[in-house]
């Protein structure tokens, strides 16, 4: 099953790499990772996208609270959430392609945000799903270039995950 | 430079005038107002600083190993006797890599330990400078944590949160790398060691939960065959004496894991034995028909379990350990208790008292009658009429000669198992052994760390002619400082454990499993200074043994050279479940 884990972390130098390591040593997965530096500079968070059966997720948020900079670790695929995923796409658009790109762009909710006469840039958010689908959709538009941030979440409601 | 100041006064700080000190002094001070008496070592380059403020003061006595593997191993041995953090210095690359191995067993059987590792100026890192190895990367997946020194004016802080990480919760030891500009000798900071520290990250759990610890009681009180199972955890918890009064308060039988030997008494009628690979059969019949087992910091390592899928079909899994990775990691726990193991005990035995119930009579009696027929289904466990002197009898001599109250430091190897099986370990902290790494070589520098910081005790290095090879060196340390501790050298002139499992497993095809040209032991030793005995009889034994632990002071190499063909049992069947096991060469359950 794929588990969506946020992770409060110190924001010092080598907490992440602990963190990386700490996955490929036991050999858990990593489908996506993104961190950045919260609104407190002291702390990172870092949302990880993974699979694995129950245990492998209970050993998984058990091993990460073990390292000594994680603050705090919640699976919040385990109960309702928002998941956010930012993705840029170059693809070769000219002649009646053009407006077939524009179209499904549009469909998707997705913005163009650099055009030359042969090619299109293109922005989406949305759940990894939705990326994934809008890719599909695509069809026989040759796609030149993909960039995807991987998987950002928070929970639903007043439930935080903070100091 | 201040160092003349009283170091010990943390109260009157205040008042006092900030002391100024250098990068370099500061570590060694923070060590002293740690509370750290021996510094174990190898000077080099990026430690050179670090080396000088050494000299000048007499607090901390630092002690010169011949290989920085060695250091570690002294430093991980006394923190297994004393339950202390043992600390390491060592210079950076080959000095840090050869470290690296001490780290690795440390880690493995959770013992504290601070290794401070020099490192290249901070603005050459990067560069493949001169002895320059990327010290936290390469021990990252091999400590407990990490750091480095990013200003001078943080070692104090840094050293006390390394003891601090090193020393509470799971133990484990804390690497902290220091660039040789951090320590300069003419730039100098002021100096304040911290009292106590806290770590918003890091809040290791003490007291059990109380509701789970309840219900560990009633599950407890229902057994009809219940079973004790302790690891290393209630070693370095401190919590051997809690163990043995809920045993006897309820007539517990006890099995002690390898790293768990003397938390409970060996001598004690209601000990089964060792479990595991090599475990006692009893122990291991006991465990496997159990339906209550209590387990109390041990971790279900695949060298007890054996199979996953056939452990234990029956139990109820009552698991109390420090760590919540540890519970329902290889097997699933029904009644997990995270927690410090010597609370979480005292808080069952109070409800136990409180509750004034007993398990089953009944039930346990008859349990009992069938552990006792268990135990004489497999009693003599070796020939004791053979010519060849046996590996087994060895052991169980040395156990009688020191009344099973040596500290007895293993190597790894067959030799490993027999001190295990048969050496009496009465008290905790007495049965040191690289259980979970399985390191050849830890076992003299071990023997030397106990030596060093209990001197009137009998220190044993219980070896084989393969292993001693892998630190021998450090009989030249062992004179230099006077430690007088005996090496029974149990020789069979093979890798005695892999030949084993080539018998078992590959007919007997010896590769490279055997020793050619090993050293005269007893003209080696000699030429370090020390007392070299060879014994090759049974009857030159006693005599030998006698002789040697009369000559308190000095190191005696006891060479004995045993029956090659002896091999290991019992033996659990790979793939079986726990009770599964070779009893001899020509038996099995
Ligand atoms: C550093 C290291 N290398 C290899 C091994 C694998 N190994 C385990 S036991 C053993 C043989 C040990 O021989 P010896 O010290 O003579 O002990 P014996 O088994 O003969 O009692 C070996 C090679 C190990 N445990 N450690
Ligand atoms: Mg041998």
């Amino acid at each position: 099953m794929r588990h969506i884990i946020s992770v409060l972390l110190e924001n010092e130098s080598g907490a992440l790499a602990r963190l990386v390591g700490l996955f490929a040593q036991r050999g858990y997965n990593i489908d996506s990772l993104n961190v950045a530096a919260t609104e407190d500079p002291t702390l990172s968070r870092l949302t990880l996208v993974t699979h694995g059966n129950d245990q492998v997720i209970e050993q998984i948020s058990k091993q990460l609270h073990k390292l000594i900079e994680v603050v705090k670790v919640s699976d919040i695929s385990e109960a309702a959430h928002i998941e956010r995923e930012l993705m840029l796409v170059k693809v070769k658009a000219s002649g009646n392609q053009r407006e077939e790109v524009k179209r499904c762009a549009d469909i998707f909710r997705g913005q163009i945000i650099d055009v030359t006469p042969a090619t299109y840039t293109i922005q989406l958010v949305g759940t990894s799903d939705k990326l994934d689908a809008f890719i599909q959709a695509l069809g026989t538009t040759p796609i030149m270039e993909v960039v995807r941030s991987g998987a950002s979440g928070i929970a639903r409601g007043e439930k935080t995950l903070a100091l | 430079m201040t160092s003349q100041t009283q170091p010990d006064d943390k109260s009157a700080d205040s008042t006092r005038a900030t002391e100024m000190l250098s990068g370099a002094a500061m570590v060694i001070r923070a060590l002293a107002d740690e509370g750290v008496e021996y510094l174990y070592g190898y000077p080099g380059g990026a430690v050179l600083h670090i080396y000088d403020a050494l000299f000048q003061q007499n607090k901390v006595k630092h002690v010169l190993v011949r290989h920085e593997q060695a250091a570690t191993h002294m430093a991980d041995a006394y923190a297994r006797a004393s339950g202390k953090a043992g600390v390491v210095l060592v210079t950076s690359g080959p000095g840090a890599t050869n470290a690296v191995t001490g780290i690795a067993t440390a880690y493995m059987d959770s013992i504290p330990m601070v290794v401070l590792t020099g490192q290249v100026m901070s603005h050459l890192i990067g560069g493949d400078a001169f002895q320059e190895t990327d010290m936290l990367g390469i021990s990252r997946p091999i400590c407990k944590h990490n750091m480095s020194v990013r200003r001078p004016e943080d070692i104090p802080y840094l050293i006390k949160k390394a003891f601090h990480i090193a020393q509470t919760g799971r133990p484990g030891p804390v690497v902290l790398d220091i660039p040789k500009d951090m320590t300069m000798p003419n730039q100098t900071f002021a100096y304040h060691y911290p009292a106590e520290i806290s770590l918003r990250s890091y809040q290791p759990k003490q007291q059990g939960h109380s509701g789970q610890i309840k219900k560990a009681v009633t599950a407890l009180l229902a057994a009809k065959k219940p079973i004790l199972y302790a690891g290393g955890g209630v070693i370095m918890g401190g919590a051997s004496n809690e163990l043995t009064e809920l045993a006897k308060l309820l007539n517990l039988p006890v099995t002690n894991t390898l790293m768990g030997l003397g938390a409970y008494p060996a001598d004690d009628k209601q000990f089964v034995g060792m479990l595991g690979m090599h475990g006692s059969y009893e122990a291991n019949q006991t465990m496997h028909h159990a339906d209550v087992i209590l387990a109390v910091g041990a971790r279900f390592d695949d060298r007890v379990t054996n199979n996953t899928k056939k452990f234990c079909p029956d139990a109820t899994i009552i698991h109390i350990d420090i760590d919540p990775a540890s519970i329902s990691k290889t097997i699933n726990t029904h009644i997990p208790i995270v927690g410090l193991v010597q609370p979480v005990l005292t808080d069952m035995l109070a409800l136990l008292k409180q509750k004034k119930k007993k398990l089953d009579s009944a039930a346990l009696e008859l349990w009992w009658q069938q552990i006792e027929q268990w135990r004489t289904v497999h009693g003599g466990r070796y020939d004791t009429t053979a010519a060849l002197l046996k590996p087994q009898y060895v052991i169980e001599q040395v156990s009688k000669i020191t009344k099973g109250e040596a500290y007895v430091c293993s190597d790894v190897g067959q030799h490993q198992m027999f001190a295990a099986q048969y050496y009496k370990f009465n008290k905790p902290n007495r049965w040191i052994n690289s259980g979970g790494l399985g390191t050849m070589g830890f076992g003299l520098p071990a023997a030397m760390g106990v030596k060093l910081n209990y001197p009137d005790a009998d220190v044993v290095c219980v070896t084989g002619e393969g292993s001693i090879q892998m630190n021998i060196q450090e009989l030249s340390t062992c004179k230099q400082y006077g430690l007088g501790v005996k090496i029974i050298n149990l020789n069979n002139g093979y890798l005695g454990m892999v030949k084993q499992w080539q018998d078992m497993n590959y007919e007997s095809r010896y590769a490279s499993s055997y020793m050619d040209s090993l050293p005269d032991f007893v003209k080696l030793a000699e030429a370090y200074g020390h007392v070299g005995i060879r014994v090759t009889t049974p009857e030159e034994l006693q005599p030998a043994l006698e002789r040697a632990f009369a000559l308190k002071d000095r190191l005696v190499f006891l060479d004995i050279h045993i029956d090659p063909k002896e091999h290991v049992y019992p033996m659990q069947v790979p793939g079986g479940a726990m009770n599964d096991m070779f009893l001899s060469k020509t038996e099995r359950t």
